[in-house]
């Protein structure tokens, strides 16, 4: 099944990726232990890198919370449209809401039907959480026998798998200012602002962009009349 | 210990967020605009973080070796090329723009 093949493709990349971070965590300080609690109990990856990366800097264990869980936010707008496409019954949502991240969200959107986007869901969620918690334990475990991870390009891995995920969303003229905006913004507020508010900043691109088409309508509207 | 504090905060604040998502009654997304603006947020947190983990090195913006790579994966997912070899390709590619003094 095509659905299938697609969700376990997801999982064993990102997955993958869980070896980086397991390397990231314990260049940072974290114990096996801690870098393991985190990809178990918190399993949002950019969230983690942002969490250990605050530590490492010397951040305030609130600080670097903080970060990390205003960039976990988002997973609050993936659980609102997932709820209305899963139609979970409610005693399965508490366990659901782990496996409520990009990933799944990005595999269970694009399926065309309830059916496949269940499977979707479930099946990218399994395989993430299984290979993401077993990479991450690798990694940091290997973490002093591969030295510096960067010479190996993993660093890379994060923003190809967020590119990955958003490259189908850009259906039409109005993602793609969405989407534009949203740099403009990240990158522009990035020095200036503590880590993760940027992120969130550039969500307002798509209210913005949302209201300029709103308006923009009105106006067509008028000049017809 | 303070690590520790990181971790719990961090853990449950994650999963209440993800928790709250799927309690919202299914009403509130029932108005147009609010379901458009469901679908484009992570279209916005999507390519602001992608943006970040390119240029970003702690709160400078910097053109290094991972710019090759994602422009890699790019041309990659302009190919069609399955999930895995988009992310292969920003590695490598990563990895031999180093290598090569990038």
């Amino acid at each position: 099944m095509a659905v299938v093949r697609d969700a376990l493709g997801v999982g064993v990349a990102v997955g993958l990726s869980g070896f980086a971070f397991g390397v990231t965590s314990a260049g940072s300080g974290l114990t096996p232990l801690q870098t393991c609690a985190l990809s178990l109990l918190v399993f949002t990856g950019a969230s983690q890198f942002a969490l250990v990366g605050a530590l490492a800097a010397g951040g305030s264990p609130l600080t670097a919370a903080a970060g990390a869980f205003f960039l976990g936010v988002r997973n609050a707008f993936y659980g609102l449209r997932l709820s209305q496409l899963l139609s979970l019954p409610r005693a399965v949502r508490p366990f659901a809401a782990q496996w409520v991240i990009d990933e799944t969200a990005a595999v269970a959107l694009a399926q065309p039907t309830r059916r496949s986007a269940r499977i979707g869901f479930v099946a990218t969620g399994l395989s993430l959480y299984v290979l993401w918690n077993l990479t991450t334990l690798l990694g940091a475990l290997g973490a002093e026998a591969i030295g510096d991870t960067d010479a190996w390009g993993l660093d890379a891995a994060g923003p190809a798998v967020f590119l990955a995920l958003l490259a189908p969303m850009l259906k039409s003229a109005t993602e793609r200012a969405v989407a534009g905006l949203a740099v403009v913004l990240g990158l522009g507020l990035l020095p200036v602002l503590p880590a993760g508010v940027p992120v969130l900043v550039a969500a307002l691109a798509a209210p913005v962009v949302l209201w300029a088409e709103g308006r923009r309508r009105g106006d067509a509207r008028e000049g017809q009349l | 210990m303070s690590t520790w504090i990181a971790i719990g905060v961090t853990a449950l604040g994650c999963y209440v967020v993800k928790l709250a998502g799927l309690l919202v009654p299914a009403g509130a997304l029932e108005k147009p605009l609010v379901r458009r603006l469901a679908a484009l947020l992570p279209v916005a947190l999507l390519a602001a973080l992608t943006a970040q983990q390119t240029f970003g090195d702690g709160q400078a913006l910097v053109l290094d070796a991972r710019v090759a790579g994602v422009a890699a994966a790019a041309v990659a997912l302009a190919l069609r090329a399955p999930f895995l070899l988009v992310v292969a390709a920003a590695v490598v590619v990563t990895a031999g723009v180093r290598a090569m003094g990038g």
